[in-house]
């Protein structure tokens, strides 16, 4: 039986898709079955991030409409051989996914893969919640940033109410991804800290993913970050995450960035 | 940590969290359950005003949700004349 991981946040823009496709490949490049899981019917974008926008025949909304089985609808990757992505619709309106024909795929998709991981669609409408129904844990993606970080409290709230885990008691594990960070203003104080998002929100850690080129270039040609640049700090950033994930106790490195003393004297100041 | 942290207080980070920390403790006791709190709201009256006479704007009903309990809060007032009525 796989685990259901939701990637959600409220706010749109803040790295779901990204953080979905580099986590799932992550996870994936360990030997583990991934199946990653567009919701977000009529603006899909996962199959682009994933570089599979050329590939999709049957998607989500055909499987869970029984028009497809999920075998004909599953796009493996070209790159992880043990990475499958499942499309959202791109015709169809966010009507066309019932709570049964979600329920039904996921249940299927549990069985076969190791992680199932649903990317949510922005805000905190039907097509949010039907994402995050059947999860076991979340992903809430954040960025250190006033209304992101207004929007992933009231996302926790929903996954605290609306979710199967939530309504039978057990309660739904909760991870924050903390994406977009740029050390250099963090030091000057220009942003929210780490603590500050910790403290406000009050769910664990799973990661910082600092602010990168890396991952427009990603997504430029349609790689998963954590696969296209190995390299880079973004990378390794969700490559941690993705052990953080399966239990293995990696420390948590805060990105930092070299500040010349002049730097360091003048920018501290700077309101 | 170094003599600039005195400055830090004045930094817009720090200012985003105050702004966030009062917002949030404001909207956490609303829960997102607008409706819910509505309607109770109604319902509370309605039940209460068939025994005693009391002003709508008087009723505060508030959730509040923690971890483990959430609590219903109601609080209204009864006119002093209305008290022999109650009783």
């Amino acid at each position: 039986m796989g685990k259901v991981l939701v990637v959600t946040s409220g706010k749109g823009g803040v790295g779901k898709t990204t953080s979905t496709a580099a986590i799932g490949a992550a996870l994936a490049q360990t030997g583990q079955k991934v199946a990653v899981v567009d919701f977000d019917v009529g603006l899909r974008n996962l199959d682009l991030i994933m570089g599979a926008e050329r590939r999709v025949v049957f998607d989500f909304i055909n499987v869970a409409q029984g028009d497809a089985n999920l075998s004909q609808a599953l796009i493996r990757d070209k790159r992880v051989d043990t990475l499958y992505l499942l499309a959202a619709s791109q015709t169809r309106d966010k009507d066309a996914l019932t709570e049964e024909g979600v329920k039904r795929v996921i249940d299927e998709l549990r069985d076969r893969f190791d992680w199932v991981i649903c990317d949510s669609p922005a805000g905190i409408e039907r097509g949010a919640t039907l994402a995050m129904r059947y999860a076991d844990s979340a992903i809430v993606i954040a960025n250190p940033e006033v209304s992101s970080v207004r929007d992933s409290d009231r996302i926790i709230g929903l996954l605290d109410s609306k979710t199967l885990k939530a309504e039978s008691g057990e309660g739904i594990e909760k991870h924050l991804l903390l994406t977009r960070y740029d050390p250099a203003r963090a030091a000057r104080g220009e942003m929210l800290s780490v603590e500050d998002v910790l403290d406000i929100l009050s769910i664990p850690l799973l990661g910082i993913i600092p602010e990168s080129q890396d991952v427009l270039k990603a997504s430029n040609v349609g790689a998963p970050v954590s696969i296209n640049s190995t390299t880079s700090a973004a990378a390794a950033a969700y490559i941690d995450a993705a052990r953080r994930l399966c239990g293995v106790p990696v420390p948590m490195t805060r990105p930092t960035e070299k500040v010349s003393m002049f730097g360091r004297f003048f920018g501290r100041r700077a309101a | 940590m170094s003599i600039f942290n005195l400055f830090r207080r004045a930094n817009s980070g720090n200012v985003a969290r105050e702004r966030l920390q009062i917002l949030l403790t404001h909207e956490r006791r609303s829960g997102g359950s607008h409706e819910l709190v509505a309607l109770i709201h109604r319902e509370v009256i309605a039940a209460i005003a068939k025994h005693v006479n009391i002003d709508p704007d008087k009723v505060e009903v508030e959730i509040q949700y923690r971890d483990k309990v959430s609590f219903l809060e109601i609080n209204l007032e009864i006119p002093a004349g209305e008290r022999a009525r109650a009783a």
